[in-house]
């Protein structure tokens, strides 16, 4: 019998030239996923389809080209309504009777509201400025500011600043790296992430998994995050930080927690996340000191207290259909800034049934969240940023264009250091070394280049932000913040739009 | 939500006399006629300070009315929260080539019985003039501040200059602007100056962050209802200067902010300053191209966008300031003046009359020479 199990039908296969192989076994070598073997007494490597993830890990090293990693090409009798994942993960289940995991981010079929947003341009009336001459201005401040500035004035009779400012986050570049644990990534992530957000005067998240000692030095860029398991979470680990985030959700799995299970536990991490070697890390599902917005309020201002007030205290939470309504109750409970993350946002590891129906897309949670802040006369109280799925420079434009004050980028940190989302995450046996404790494979992520490759990433999106800045006529990023008159809708019905605050195009 | 806003191209021009002396409506309908070849006879208007001694401690509240019945709904809103010293028709001529034109009333009046402390007769101004352009169809508040007016229609600056005999007016100071709508509704509000109280703006240019401004405002309570991006410049300066107490100087520091690189070079104080300015204010800021003209009861303030993309120059006679997109407008009423100059980009002009130089408004910043 080909396969192990009738039902294990494959998804994708690999095609060989052996015309081309020279037998040299980089391929066995580099599939973590024991897909690829080498036979022996036929002098052959092939590969089991039915292990295969589609990394593609063994065609990218491949030496003489000889592999072509394909979608499987037997189809099952075609069916407008089963659709051959249905039935794949069904037989799992028959046979394994268990939760399907999954990594990475929501990869069905919804509407992408970013495709169905364009950008206005100047023409004549107004000039557009060329950003390679003229200034062009991203800096950006998070955290909370007041309404007004009390102005007094010196014996020279110049003014002078009366108004204390609440604390908040400088960034050049209003894009961050987005919370993903040590443990659901390996230290030389980290590593590369904390050098690249000093190299281009931005941020990256620690996420729930604590900070790894030797990343201390980079405590001025880097957000720490609290979260409903406490991993790691100690004084110093609060005051070496530039920021402080709790997270009350992830949207990728709104409503539930994370579980990093015991094999990934290694020595270092046991260290950082202050648990034992080798037990499995779980986060309940709330925080078992959260069950409402007032004893929120308690732990931002516990956080604030421990810092002495000198670090500004954000909230994270998965973006859901009340999510207007809650955003309000948290910028009321004392957060400086909130997060909030759509549907599309990754994860390490979470029930696919949980990944692909839960939640909301970020453009709407955005747009209504932004447009209630403003309602109430409360926008200026917090700073809104926008995860989940953002994937180019114009998403960033458009996000800050609908209200966003600064975006966070997690999939496409990890696809700029070589993932190529395979969504096999949760295995920890990732090939490209990025999701892998295994130091062995670890090490195939060499942290000065992923680090170099993701501070590029930040610089080529800076200039692509300062061009449509530019050809719309603007100079600073905060004038097109919550400027939806420059977008205009294409293909979205009167109640997207009307939720969207935008127009449609030809208006 | 409307999407409808007009773009224009323009000319401006202004005159103000620091000692208060008064200056002839003639005058600055010769200048701005100068600079009609910048309008496009869609559009012209005036503001004169001063022009109603008679009347020193009334709110001047000049109204468009599309119809006599939304003239008597408006009067009897008014009625229930002013008391109405005196009203009368805004004298007009015919002129032949304006046949399509609003009612035009004035009234001076003083608030009635204020709902509480905490609200100033100018905030329950504000809101009546809210309500009116708002919510009562047909009826705009062209201006509402003390011993000032705007008059303003669809023509070319001369024609409305003779329309509203400007000519028999004289006023300390006077702003004045002809205008080049691109896509014009003919509509007689959307003509400069754009006022709220005494603040009377004129506007040469397009604010590429309307959008934001607009929904910034929306939070203080402001209705952006005129169709015209200028309307929020007269209400940012509201705000900042009237309500939050900035001094004028500040608030243009608002309006065409220094950039990073040179707050960042700034002295200790004045950095946090200017950081916090930015911080507090961003969404306050004008982007894109624009010469504006700010007047108030106090003086007036010519400012350019950060990277002076429209004109603006200034000049100085005597105790007269002049402005304008050009300087053949202010040569035309003043041949020889002492000094001519170009103000940089987001360098403001802030000419206060003589007697409000302490004002606390203009605190802070040296006048002009």
């Amino acid at each position: 019998m080909l396969y192990e199990s009738i039902f294990v039908f494959p998804t994708f296969e690999v095609e060989r030239d052996y015309e081309k192989c020279i037998v040299c076994k980089t391929c066995v070598q580099q599939c973590t996923f024991n897909a690829t073997y080498y036979l022996p007494h036929r002098h052959k490597v092939v590969t089991r389809d039915t292990e295969c993830v589609g990394c593609r890990r063994c065609e990218a090293m491949c030496p003489t080209g000889a592999i072509k990693v394909r979608r499987y090409q037997g189809e099952f009798k075609e069916n407008a309504y089963w659709s051959p994942r249905d039935l794949k993960d069904l037989y799992k289940q028959a046979e394994q009777g268990g939760v399907i995991l999954t990594g990475g981010g929501n990869d069905r079929e919804y509407p992408i509201y970013w495709d169905h947003i364009l950008l206005d341009a100047c023409q004549v009336t107004n000039p557009s400025i060329d950003p390679l001459r003229e200034p062009m201005e991203l800096r950006t401040y998070l955290g909370r500011k007041p309404d007004k500035l009390d102005i007094g004035y010196n014996e020279k009779g110049e003014p002078e600043l009366r108004t204390k400012i609440p604390p908040n986050l400088v960034a050049d570049i209003p894009v961050i790296f987005a919370p993903m644990s040590y443990g659901a990534l390996n230290l030389n992530m980290h590593r590369a992430e904390a050098a690249a957000a000093k190299a281009m005067g931005t941020y990256w998240n620690t996420g729930e998994g604590g900070l790894h000692r030797e990343l201390y030095p980079y405590g001025d860029h880097t957000i720490v995050q609290v979260a409903s398991g406490r991993f790691g979470v100690h004084a110093e680990y609060l005051q070496v930080s530039a920021a402080m985030e709790i997270k009350i959700g992830q949207g990728a799995k709104p409503g539930i927690g994370g579980h990093l299970p015991g094999g990934k536990v290694d020595e270092e991490i046991s260290k950082t996340r202050m648990i034992p070697v080798g037990t499995d890390a779980l986060s309940p599902a709330p925080h078992h000191d959260i069950y409402s917005i007032e004893d929120l309020r308690q732990l931002i201002y516990a956080l604030k207290e421990a810092t002495n007030y000198e670090k500004p205290v954000s909230v994270k939470i998965a973006a859901v259909h009340n999510v207007a309504a809650i955003a309000s109750g948290i910028a009321r409970a004392g957060a400086d800034i909130i997060v909030l993350d759509g549907f599309r946002g990754g994860t390490g590891a979470s029930p696919a049934i949980v990944r692909d129906y839960v939640g909301i897309p970020i453009e709407l949670a955005l747009a209504a969240v932004d447009q209630r802040l403003r309602d109430e006369g409360i926008r200026n109280w917090v700073s809104l940023i926008a995860a989940g799925g953002i994937r180019n420079s114009g998403d960033v434009i458009k996000a800050v264009a609908l209200g966003a004050d600064a975006v966070y980028i997690g999939t496409a940190a990890l696809l700029a250091v070589g993932c190529t989302l395979c969504h096999k995450c949760y295995t920890g046996r990732c090939a490209w070394g990025i999701t892998t404790n295994d130091p062995f494979i670890a090490k195939r992520l060499n942290p000065e280049i992923a680090a170099e490759r993701l501070t590029n990433l930040l610089r080529a999106w800076a200039q692509e932000m300062k061009e449509m800045l530019g050809l719309m006529g603007i100079n600073a990023i905060e004038s097109l913040r919550g400027n939806r008159l420059r977008l205009r809708a294409v293909g979205l019905s009167k109640e997207e739009m009307d939720i969207l605050g935008i127009l449609p195009a030809g208006a | 939500m409307s999407g409808y806003r007009e773009t224009s191209g323009c000319g401006l021009s202004g005159i103000i006399s620091r000692k208060r002396e008064l200056i002839p409506g003639e005058e600055i309908i010769r200048s701005i006629v100068h600079l009609e070849e910048r309008g496009n006879q869609l559009g012209a208007g005036f503001a004169g300070y001063g022009i109603y001694p008679q009347f020193p401690d009334c709110y001047a509240l000049h109204i468009m009315y599309d119809g006599p019945y939304v003239r008597e709904d408006t009067e009897e809103y008014l009625k229930s929260r002013f008391i109405v010293e005196h009203f009368e028709g805004i004298p007009t001529r015919k002129v032949p080539s304006i046949v399509d034109r609003p009612i035009f009333y004035r009234y001076f009046v003083v608030p009635m019985e204020l709902p509480g402390e905490e609200v100033s007769p100018d905030d329950y101004v504000m809101a009546t003039v809210m309500r009116i352009n708002e919510g009562i169809d047909g009826a705009f508040v062209v201006s509402s501040g003390k011993n000032m007016g705007a008059f303003k229609g669809v023509g070319g600056s001369a024609e409305i200059a003779e329309f509203f005999r400007i000519d028999e007016y004289a006023a300390h100071q006077w702003i004045a602007h002809t205008r080049f709508p691109t896509n014009t509704p003919g509509w007689w509000g959307g003509a400069h100056p754009f006022t709220l109280l005494d603040w009377a703006v004129v506007h040469n240019g397009e604010i590429s962050s309307y959008g934001t401004n607009k929904r910034y405002l929306e939070m203080f309570g402001y209705k952006c209802t005129l169709m015209t991006d200028t309307e929020v410049v007269a209400y940012l300066v509201d705000l900042i200067v009237r309500r939050h107490r900035l001094p004028l100087k500040l608030a243009a520091d608002v309006l065409a902010t220094p950039f990073w690189k040179d707050i960042d070079r700034m002295e200790d104080g004045k950095r946090d300053l200017f950081t916090a300015l930015r911080m507090v204010y961003g969404s306050a800021l004008l982007n894109g191209p624009f010469a504006i003209l700010v007047a108030w009861n106090g003086g007036m303030m010519g400012l350019n966008d950060r990277i002076k993309l429209r004109p603006l120059v200034a000049a100085v006679h005597g105790d007269r300031v002049y402005m304008a997109s050009e300087e053949s407008a202010i040569r035309s009423v003043c041949p020889q003046p002492d000094r001519v100059w170009a103000p940089k980009a987001g360098d403001p002009v802030i000419v206060p009359f003589d007697d409000a130089k302490d004002a606390w408004e203009v605190r802070g910043c040296q006048a002009l020479l």
